[in-house]
Order: C-alpha cells, then structure tokens, then sequence
C-alpha cells in the first residue's frame, strides 16, 4: 500500500462528510424516518438545479438554499400525499423524491448539461478528484471538499449542541414537547433543512446514492451499540470516522487480492459502513448476537448445574442401601440437554466443589448437599403452591415446577414457605431451609 | 368546517365579549370547544369548569373523544372553535403550570434514554429553550423518581421496564413539571393492582397539596373510590359534577348507550353501594 498525502486527504474529506451526515441521520434513525433521508436526499436536486436556473450562477449558497427550501417542501408534500391519498408513509415518499429527483435529472439534461452540473457526479460523486479541486483557508491550501463538508459538520454539530434538548425530547416525546412550547414540527424543520444542506455539501463527494448509507448506516449501528441518547451520537460520529478510514484503506487493498485495479473509494465507505454495522450486529456488548448467544448458554449451563445438583440429592433421598451410585452417563441421559452443555454443567459442579467424581460414580458434597437441598426445597414448595392453591393435578406440575425453581428469588421462597412446611403433593418432604 | 387555530380563536371570541361569564380562576374552563378529525366532530360543543383542588375523572365509551379533550385542551390538535383558559389565562402563558402525561403507548420505548433522563425532560420546560439542564435539575428528577418508588431504577433503559414503571415513570416526569394543573391520559391503563395503588397514593399527596388532577379513566368499577369529581363523557359532555351526585345509573346509561355489558355491571355496583349507604 502506497499511502501519500493524497489518501490522507481523501480520508479527511471523506470522513467529514460521513460525519456531517451521521449527526441528522442519527436523529432521523431515532425517529423511524430513516428514509426520510433518502426522500430528502434526492428530492434536493431539482432545488439546486433551479436554484442555479434562476439566477444562473454557480453561487454554492444560492444553491443551498434552493437545496433546503426544497427539502422542506420535500416534507410537506410526503405529509400532503400521505394524508389525502391512501398512501402509507413509504409509498408517499417513493413518489414525492422519485418525482423531484427525476425532474432535477430532467433539467440538468435540459439546461445544464455538463457545463455547470455533471449528473454522473451527482449520482456518484468524486471523491478521488476532491483533492484536485484546492482552496484556500486561512492561507492553508486544503480541498475543497473538506472545507465545505468540514463547514456541514461544524454547522450540525453546533446545532445539535444548541439543540440537544429540543431535539431529544421532540423525537422522544411529540406531545409532551409540544405541550410545553417547544414547537415540534419547527424543531423538525431544522432538523429537514440541516439534511438537506448536509446532503447537497455531500454531493460531490460521495453522490446522491451512497449518501443515504451516510446518513442512516453510523446512526442505526451506534444505537446498536449502547442506550444512551449522548454516547449514541458519539459513538455515530466515530463510526463515520471510522467508515472513511475503513473504506479507503479497502478501496486500496482489497483490489489487489483479486488481481483488478482501482475501486471507488465512495462505495468502498458504504460497505464498510454496512460492514461494520454487521460487526456491531454480531458483536454488541447487549443486543449482539454473540452476547445474546453467550447470554443464552449461560442461562442453560447454570439450570443444567442446578439439575444436576437436584438428581443426585433426589436419587440420595431414595436411594436403599446397595444402590449404585448415579454415573456421569446416567446424569447425561437425565439431563436431556446436548452433550456439550451436559459436560460442561458436570465440569461446573465438580469444580465448584458441589459433587464429587470417583471411577465415574457421582456422590455430593456437604456444600453440594446444601445447594441440592434449598433447589428441591424450591421445586417442591412450587408443586404445592400449584396444586394447593391454584388447584393444578397433582401429575401436571412437576414440569412447570421443574422450570420455575430456577427463577424464584429469595423474597419469593419466603412468600412461598409463608404456608406451612410438610409434604409436596406427591407425598414427598419439603426439605427445611438452611439452618 | 375550517380548522382555526385554538390560540387564535380566543382572541376572536375574547374581542365579542364572550370571556366574563365564565369562572376566571378555574384551573381549566374550556368554552364551546368543537374537534373534528376529517369533518367527522369528535367534540362537540364542550363547556367545563374544572374545579380546583380535586380528583377529576373523565369517563366515557372509546371513541367518546376523552384523549381528544385533553389533547384539545393543551393546543395539540387544532379545534373548530373553543376558548381554553387555564387558571383564567390562555393555555399559552400557562405552560408551566400544565403538567401532560399521555398514554403510554405514544412514544417509543426503545428510545436510548434511561428512566432518570425521561423525568429530567419534566424539567425541560422551566429549563427554556437552548439551555442545559443542570445538576439541580437531575436532583429534582430523582426525587420525584423517588416519590414513585422507582430511585433505584434511575440508571435502566426504559425498555427494560415493566409496563407498571413505565407508567410510573411518565407519572415522575409530571411531578418533575411541578405544575399546578396536571392532565393524564389512561394512567393506570394495564397497569397491575400494586402500581394502580401507588399511583392512587401519589394522586392524593398532589390534592393534599393543592393541586388540580384530570385523569382519563377506563374502570368505571373504582370510579368512587378514586375520584372526587366525574365528567361523563361521550363527544358532548352527559354530566358534570361532584361524584356523590352525578355518577348515577341513568347518566351512566346516556353516556354508554348500547354498551350495556359495562353499563349493567356498574349500575349494579351503584345499586349496592347505594344500599349500603342506607343502612
């Protein structure tokens, strides 16, 4: 990898972009209007387009605000064509931005063709010529594109700072923020009018198919990543970092395994940043899959431990003298859980000091004894609260007592003992708690 | 039918001279309200003086427009026509002394927050806008996080919480607002008995207190039990009064109509507490 002062700008303005993006796309994730960003994003196209017609120079802020003036519109009319029509609020947006895009092509052809506007940038964005186009700022020379998408950031994140209040509480709460005065439909106008200039400084960047990935991508992993309104945004802007640097480092090196050249750095971030919300899909420390997985197995290691505790101190209660001792194969057998879960509730309870292994026959220990006791203690109290109280058959309970002596606290148990102590339905002893 | 906006329309009414004949110091007194979703009215016609102080439920079958009524109320829907006052001023000057919970199912419960930050958004309006919220702020939202029994789930994600806290957290952000008026929509909506209790108990310290508590409510069976005043509701008002004199069968019946299920079972409820008072 031959990485030069270019790359390091293309990451630069790249990442700035991503980040200026992610902010409003966070807030549009949170409020379940993800594709409201794409409506936005592509409807501001015939603003700028008509922006420029009308007063016919390639003024940036004039085609700004004809960008944001149409993304409110924008808005309004996917509001207007989900209330009069019987449209839901998806179909009205596929036809408020399809239609506003396609005009915006429309006059580009029409007018505008590649003397001001090239369509294919607009759709694709430059990234890799960013670096060509150089300004200057404070007497640096700097890329263009990353003073204007460094200028987004700064606007959003300013706003977002001015605002965190008003926006948390109108994307949490509508009614309640409107009952005290703080104006939810205005608090999202500021929130459209920021998407939209955010997507017309992104543009020529990245282009107007892979800036919706900007938008929704960091937003939608980063509240994968914690529940916390701060952090989340936080987390959102080091995930669009990251997505820049990612991205353009695989636009770099990925090519050369499968023997082609060259790759666009643009799509390159999208993937990424579908790459890395598949890492926090798989990988988050509460909702990911591997922790909910790990979460999953404990649970069941922990329950096949208690079993195995309750077997052997039942198989004890009955047992004459000159019974075998139970083995580790009939244990297995009884547990009717999979073989590797079984081995390892065994290798749990033994080394906890619980049971005891001698030439594979399973005796408890005076510690496992106590554990083993207060367990059937608990299955057995059960069984006579169903059947006492809740008037089950006295051949029905035993599963769901099997299941719930695993979950009851010990607030419970007293409640449950609250009853007088004796013998479960089965004519079995309730073992007496700990003395 | 044009759609006016409730701030506006008081001007209107307030300049035909329309203001003096109703009590100036009613916590709520609402005149002449009409609310209607797609030219079908949902209210129709609402007079109400809320007295100050008390209890005050709002009964009446689904689709009655009790939600609406106070929805209507705080300037969250637009109305046809209606003055609102509250302790004699327009709801807009009024704010702070409003407090709002809607039904629980409005909002998002996967929302990243925690208990502790929803209750601190009851602090937001006296906060203002653009301000932070600072630490006096989240001591304020502890306590009343404390008052519902819920201190020591400060720091859990609201999805993690039962649907009884969770209401019992939209009751901490009321009480967070401090306000003097208190609007609820279906607070005790599925809610288990212990939490209904508990929410009860919180209701009656805010009466102690002074202040003014509207609840929408579904169970007609605790009505007497809970309340002070009821308002009969069923998109015009059937009856309002103090409990002791207006919930009787026959208003019960005008009110629910054909529902008669409902209708029967409170009815006999009524028979029998009537018995007893005798006795």
């Amino acid at each position: 990898m031959n990485w030069q002062l270019y790359d390091t700008w293309l990451v630069i303005t790249g990442a700035l972009c991503a980040m200026a993006c992610a902010l409003p796309g966070a807030q549009l994730v949170l409020r379940r209007r993800s594709m409201m960003g794409e409506a936005i994003t592509h409807a501001v196209l015939p603003g700028v387009v008509i922006a420029f017609l009308i007063t016919s120079i390639r003024d940036p802020l004039v085609m700004l605000l004809g960008a944001v003036v149409i993304g409110v519109l924008t808005t309004v009319l996917v509001d207007f064509v989900q209330r009069s029509g019987r449209t839901e609020i998806g179909a009205s947006m596929g036809i408020v931005f399809t239609t506003l895009f396609a005009l915006g092509l429309v006059l580009i052809r029409a007018f505008a063709d590649d003397v001001v506007i090239d369509p294919h940038v607009v759709i694709y964005g430059s990234i890799e010529l960013s670096y060509l186009d150089q300004t200057s700022l404070f007497g640096w020379s700097v890329p263009r594109g990353a003073v204007v998408n460094g200028g987004a950031l700064l606007i959003n994140g300013l706003v977002f700072l001015v605002f965190h209040k008003e926006l948390k509480l109108t994307a949490f709460d509508e009614s309640l923020a409107a009952a005290m005065g703080f104006r939810p439909r205005l608090v999202q106008g500021i929130l459209m009018a920021m998407t939209a200039a955010t997507a017309v400084a992104a543009f020529e960047t990245v282009g107007s198919l892979l800036v919706v990935a900007m938008f929704i991508v960091p937003g939608a992993t980063a509240w994968m990543m914690t529940d916390r309104y701060g952090p989340m945004l936080v987390w959102t802007l080091v995930l669009a970092a990251a997505t820049a640097l990612l991205g353009h480092v695989a636009a770099l090196v990925v090519p050369g395994w499968f023997g082609f050249e060259g790759m666009s750095t643009a799509g390159s971030m999208a993937v990424m940043s579908g790459v890395l919300f598949a890492a926090a899909w798989a990988f988050s420390p509460r909702h990911g899959l591997i922790a909910r997985a790990v979460g999953r197995r404990q649970l069941s290691l922990r329950i096949a431990k208690e079993d195995v505790l309750g077997l052997l101190y039942r198989h004890e209660e009955g047992a004459r003298s000159g019974d075998r001792p139970l083995t580790a194969g009939d244990l297995r057998e009884a547990l009717s859980v999979s073989r590797s879960i079984a081995v390892a509730a065994l290798r749990g309870v033994r080394s906890a000091g619980q049971v005891t292994i001698e030439s594979n026959r399973l005796q408890l220990t005076e510690q496992g004894r106590v554990a083993a006791r207060s367990l059937v203690r608990t299955h057995r109290l059960w069984e006579r609260f169903l059947w006492e109280r809740l008037g089950l058959r006295p051949d029905h309970i035993h599963g769901t007592a099997d299941r719930l002596e695993h979950f009851t606290s010990p607030a419970m148990i007293e409640e449950l003992s609250a009853h007088d102590e004796g013998e479960d339905p089965h004519g079995r002893p309730i073992p007496p708690a700990e003395d | 039918m044009t759609q006016k906006d409730p701030e506006q329309s008081e001007h209107v009414n307030e300049a035909s001279g329309l203001g003096p004949e109703h009590s100036s110091g009613s916590p709520l007194s609402i005149h002449d309200l009409t609310v209607a979703y797609d030219r079908r009215p949902v209210l129709w016609d609402v007079d109400l003086d809320v007295p100050a102080g008390k209890l005050i439920t709002i009964v009446g079958p689904n689709g009655a427009g009790k939600s609406t009524l106070l929805k209507a109320a705080l300037g969250l829907i637009p109305s046809t026509s209606g003055r609102i006052r509250v302790f004699g001023k327009p709801m807009k000057q009024q704010r702070s002394e409003v407090a709002y919970v809607p039904q629980r199912e409005s909002v998002d419960w996967q929302f990243p927050v925690s208990a502790l930050d929803v209750v601190m958004m009851g602090r937001y309006g006296a906060v203002g806008w653009c301000r932070p919220v600072g630490r006096r702020h989240r001591e304020q939202a502890l306590a009343a996080l404390d008052r519902v029994g819920l201190g020591d789930m400060a720091a859990r994600q609201i999805s993690q919480l039962s649907g009884g806290q969770q209401q019992r957290v939209f009751l901490a952000r009321a009480l967070a607002q401090d306000a003097q008026l208190y609007l609820m929509d279906e607070p005790l909506a599925s809610v288990d008995a212990a939490t209904e209790q508990a929410i009860i108990e919180v209701l009656r310290t805010l009466r102690t207190e002074g202040r003014t508590v509207v609840v929408v409510h579904h169970d007609l069976q605790t009505v007497e039990d809970y309340f002070d005043h009821v308002i009969l509701l069923n998109m015009r008002v059937v009856a309002s009064g103090p409990v002791s004199e207006v919930f009787t069968a026959e208003a019960l019946r005008q009110t629910y109509g054909g529902q008669l299920t409902i209708l029967s079972e409170a009815s006999e409820r009524l028979a029998r507490s009537n018995d007893v008072g005798r006795s």
